[in-house]
């Protein structure tokens, strides 16, 4: 049911997009994009001015190195930061290389004399880097669709994604890259039980429906291929205000359209709104000068303490009796 | 230890393989080993705690008050305002897994629901019923679950099965710390009353008594005494162990497990002989007795409550700075939260080391240093007369803390030290240690004589990659710099590694410090003979009921 | 501590990239620029039909190049028995006579570049 669910959700929307692109072309090309594109920009925005409002009230970096202490030893910027620039390249490192995923290691139990081996494991971190910088790629080579005219670097990167030449039009690398990625994701889901006990329908649904969108643009390049130029009057019209909806795109492009529509809407309203949380996490974007500078919490309040005066009220005869030293004989 | 514990061969046979169904139904055993105690009412009345009542996990009904979900919902509402780590989690978590079998409870226990991930989602489910609107239309096929009885009975199980640790968050590529989630958990269920009482008691002892154990100004003088006296035995010289002397330069605050649990009281020692040595002038606090803080296992008010007595103290007798012991959880609260909670401490003044004049700007704000970074100082300036030929009866492991390795980064300075008090010092894998190190099992309050099913499971990781350097280079002594790893690992290495004892840092200092006018040491700091080339195998620091409990 | 102004960077800076786009076609004022082909003025018809080789001329060309140059037939047979030679140079540009005014103009809007011309001569720049 955790699968069947999101896999039917995701036909259904294909089935909608069929449908729709060759029917309520309007409803279809204009509206729902531009639709799912407020829903994506204003969500962001909303979502990341909610965490916004809920302040830190402490500092609480992960540290993941050595701390700035004595001038002798060597502190870790990168791991654990002392400063700002560390903080900006720890995030770099974590939004564009996924730093963090590194790490990750397979816990596995040997018997006989047991042995707890942490194999090194790189393949959930290449899998999602490889997904993600194709899918940015993509995204990016989509522009010559949506702006005219088209800037010398969209072409320069499209050349490279279509570096071997294989084919006509040409293959490009992150078609295949994005598809095997997103493929290794799911079955990851399916195959291994862990991941199968803790995955929910969106799980499933998000990758899904991404498998639906780059399959669609895969049939829609290399098979069912139409007269693009119509397809870029649609994109600058929309990317221009003054939407055009052209004869001549068919059902297969309704499809793509309506999926991608879909999944704009969906970024900030699911956990993909990750994409901007990664950037709010406390002990990632944090310094970690606690000793050196005060960090105020909006929010403190006086609490009930146990004075001195209290304590040794109780304990005025022992300590005495002790030969401790007290305030009031 | 428990009789009906399994032998560790047995114990070990762990399986990751959780049933197909899932996990949305709730459920949950109170099996026997696996779970703490309850608190008692008494030390929750004394605290002004909430719904004090006597129960027990296992009973059936938890005697909630009425209205107990909507208190626990508008408490996940304020704390969700309160908390941006809090509200970000709920949203981020994308289920990849990294996490998963990186809980030493989970590798231990193969318990599915010990995957940080999904500890998480258990309380992550009632946040997307109640908070989310995909979750208020769709309910469990967004993932959300209805706050029940059973649901609770999973949060207090589960998150009474996290120690804070925060291995899980070094791997998380959105930083998703799950102490972060545990603690707001925990404080949820502390709305309703339900705390245990290994983390309760220790809290109203400290409120009252300043130390955890509840032990009375006259106790705590007469244990420093006492270690006084054998330090003497031990060494020939008297040193001078002064408490609350208004004047003092330095305030030094120790966990109290120090100067009452084995093997924590060498560290002790070694605490004393080393302060004699410089000639410090310093002084105990019976006031501040405790270094530890369970508030961080209970609440951030309790962190606060418990931790004012530090800068209240250090006010009162006039000290110039604080300098802390060998603590874990301890270095968290002073490192990321004291001075948040109750600083600025602007009566105080930048740590200065008086014998080296090193000053410790890192610490201008808290004032406070940890001890291992004063002891590198020293020996980094040639303070302090070493023979650490006299530890050459331990071949060491260094274990670090939780704490003090992924909330502060302390990881050079004990290496430093080690290395300059041992001839013998081996590293674990490296999986397994620094930013990544692997949690003693009984953390954050859990370390329970009834949970030791649960410990010993949690402990394995740890308790394997000793094994490692045991088997390979005949380690036969684990070393931290915390006071929950002295206890707790104590018993763990005897069910694990029984051939492999453990010990603090200081205490390695205390061995290998030369003290102007000593006597010919025949004995190390546990009063082991130091004629003979190998130490004797009889554990000095057993197991026992006390001295576990003594850790608290 | 809100980090208000961290946020608010953080926040323009996605609006910046998410607008860019539309910022783009504003301030080049072509967005509603739609490329004009110039078709031949004296060819009745193509060799295909024009809204299939409109989609799927590089199929076509691409076709041809294999027959060519691994089969070895340079031409085919047209519809009304005829033969046409399968060639970019001569068939193609022997009607389209000015690339720049044919080929470039979608190849250009869309951002294409073939590789056609690395091997192919171009007539009329002969």
């Amino acid at each position: 049911m955790r699968i069947l669910i999101p896999l039917l959700a995701v036909v259904v929307l294909i089935a909608i997009g069929t449908v729709g692109g060759g029917g309520a072309r309007y409803l279809f090309f204009v509206v729902l994009p531009y639709a799912g594109l407020a829903i994506f920009v204003l969500g962001i925005v909303y979502r990341v001015i909610h965490w916004a409002r809920s302040p830190v009230p402490f500092r609480i970096p992960t540290s993941c190195g050595q701390q700035k202490s004595l001038p002798w030893i060597r502190s870790n910027n990168q791991e654990n930061p002392h400063n700002m620039l560390g903080v900006i390249w720890r995030m770099i490192l974590e939004v564009l290389f996924f730093r963090s995923l590194f790490r990750n290691t397979t816990t596995e139990i040997r018997q006989g004399p047991p042995r707890v081996l942490h194999n090194p494991d790189k393949w959930l971190w290449a899998s999602s880097l490889l997904f993600h910088w194709s899918l940015l790629i993509i995204l990016v080579r989509h522009f010559k669709y949506f702006v005219e005219p088209v800037p010398n670097w969209i072409i320069g990167l499209q050349n490279l994604d279509g570096f071997f030449q294989i084919g006509l039009p040409v293959l490009l690398l992150t078609d295949i890259v994005v598809v095997g990625a997103l493929s290794y994701l799911v079955l990851r889901r399916l195959w291994e039980a862990k991941l199968r006990y803790i995955s929910l329908p969106a799980d499933y649904f998000a990758l899904f429906l991404l498998l639906g969108i780059t399959g669609s643009g895969i049939y829609l390049r290399y098979f069912d291929k139409s007269d693009i130029t119509l397809a870029k009057q649609l994109g600058t019209g929309l990317l221009s205000f003054a939407p055009v909806v052209p004869e001549g795109l068919g059902a297969t492009f309704g499809v793509h359209l309506f999926l991608v529509s879909i999944l704009l809407a969906y970024i900030p309203l699911s956990k993909l709104v990750h994409m901007a949380g990664v950037f709010m996490s406390p002990t990632r974007n944090m310094v970690n000068n606690n000793r050196w500078e005060r960090h105020v919490n909006p929010w403190d309040y006086p609490v009930t303490v146990h004075t001195y005066e209290e304590y040794e009220d109780e304990f005025r005869d022992v300590m005495k009796a002790a030969e401790l030293p007290v305030e009031k004989d | 230890m428990s009789e009906k514990l399994k032998k560790p061969q047995e114990l070990a046979q762990v399986e990751f393989k959780p049933a197909p169904q899932g996990w949305m139904d709730p459920t949950v055993e109170f099996r026997k080993g696996t779970w703490n105690y309850a608190a008692v009412p008494e030390t929750l009345e004394y605290l002004d705690l909430p719904y004090p009542r006597k129960w027990q996990p296992t009973d059936d009904d938890w005697q909630l008050p009425d209205g107990w979900e909507q208190i626990i919902l508008t408490g996940m509402r304020e704390r969700l305002k309160k908390y941006r780590s809090f509200q970000v989690f709920m949203d981020c978590c994308v289920r990849c897994g990294a996490c998963a079998d990186k809980c030493h409870y989970f590798i231990g226990s193969g318990d599915p629901k010990n995957m940080p991930v999904l500890r998480a989602e258990l309380l992550r489910s009632v946040y997307r019923n109640d908070f989310t609107t995909a979750g208020k239309i769709l309910g469990s096929i967004a993932g959300g679950r209805k706050l029940t009885v059973g649901v609770l009975k999973e949060w207090f199980y589960y998150f009474y099965q996290c120690t804070e640790c925060r291995r899980c968050s070094v791997f998380c590529p959105y930083g998703i710390d799950t102490a972060e989630i545990t603690m707001m958990a925990r404080e949820l269920m502390n709305l309703v009353g339900l705390s245990i009482e290994w983390i309760c008691t220790p809290l109203s002892n400290c409120f009252r008594t300043g130390n955890h154990l509840g032990i009375q100004p006259h106790g705590f003088k007469d244990s420093i005494e006492f270690a006084v006296d054998e330090l003497e035995e031990i060494t020939g010289i008297r040193v001078d162990a002064p408490i609350n002397k208004k004047g003092a330069e330095i305030l030094f605050i120790a966990p109290s497990a120090d100067y009452f649990a084995s093997p924590h009281y060498f560290t002790l020692l070694g605490y004393l002989a080393l302060f004699h040595e410089i000639g410090l002038d310093y002084t105990w606090s019976s006031y501040a007795s405790e270094g530890g803080n369970f508030g961080l296992f209970h609440s951030t008010e309790m962190i606060k409550r418990l931790n004012a007595k530090m800068y209240a103290e250090a006010k009162r007798l006039g000290v110039k700075w604080i300098l802390g012991g060998e603590c874990g959880h301890m270095w968290r609260v002073i490192h990321q939260y004291m001075n948040t909670l109750n600083g600025p401490a602007d009566f105080l003044e930048t740590p200065r080391s008086p014998i080296t004049g090193t000053t410790f700007d890192h610490a201008s704000s808290t004032k406070m240093v940890h001890i291992t970074e004063f002891t590198a100082d020293l020996i980094r300036n040639n303070k302090l007369n070493l023979d650490p030929s006299r530890n050459d009866h331990w071949r060491t492991t260094f274990h670090d803390s939780c704490n003090p390795a992924r909330a502060m980064g302390l990881l050079e300075e004990p290496r430093y030290i080690i290395k300059s008090v041992c001839n013998n010092f081996f590293e674990m894998p490296e999986n397994t240690i620094r930013e990544q190190t692997f949690c003693c099992g009984s953390g954050a309050g859990l370390g329970t004589d009834e949970n030791m099913e649960m410990r010993m499971r949690g402990g394995m990781p740890r308790a394997n990659a000793v094994q490692f350097v045991h088997d390979e280079h005949d380690v036969n002594l684990l070393l931290c710099i915390c006071a929950i790893d002295k206890a707790t690992l104590s018993p763990l290495m005897e069910y694990w590694v029984p051939e492999v004892e453990v010990g603090g840092i200081h205490e390695m200092v205390g061995n290998a410090l030369i003290m102007k006018g000593e006597k010919e040491r025949d004995v190390d700091l546990r009063g082991q003979d130091l004629s003979g080339k190998t130490h004797a195998d009889e554990s000095p620091a057993g197991g026992s009921q006390e001295e576990v409990a003594a850790n608290a | 501590m809100h980090d208000a102004g961290k946020v608010t960077i953080g926040l323009v800076i996605f609006l910046a990239l998410v607008s860019a786009p539309f910022w783009y076609n504003l301030s080049s004022g072509r967005a509603s620029y739609t490329p004009e082909v110039e078709y031949p003025k004296d060819a009745e018809s193509c060799v295909r039909d024009s809204a299939y080789m409109a989609a799927h001329h590089m199929d076509l060309l691409d076709e041809w190049r294999d027959q060519v140059i691994r089969d070895g037939q340079r031409f085919e047979e047209t519809p009304d028995g005829g033969r046409r030679e399968c060639s970019l140079t001569n068939t193609c540009l022997g009607c389209h006579v000015s690339k720049e005014k044919f080929c470039d103009r979608c190849h250009l809007y869309m951002g294409v570049e073939p590789y056609c011309w690395e091997c192919h001569i171009i007539p009329e720049e002969l």
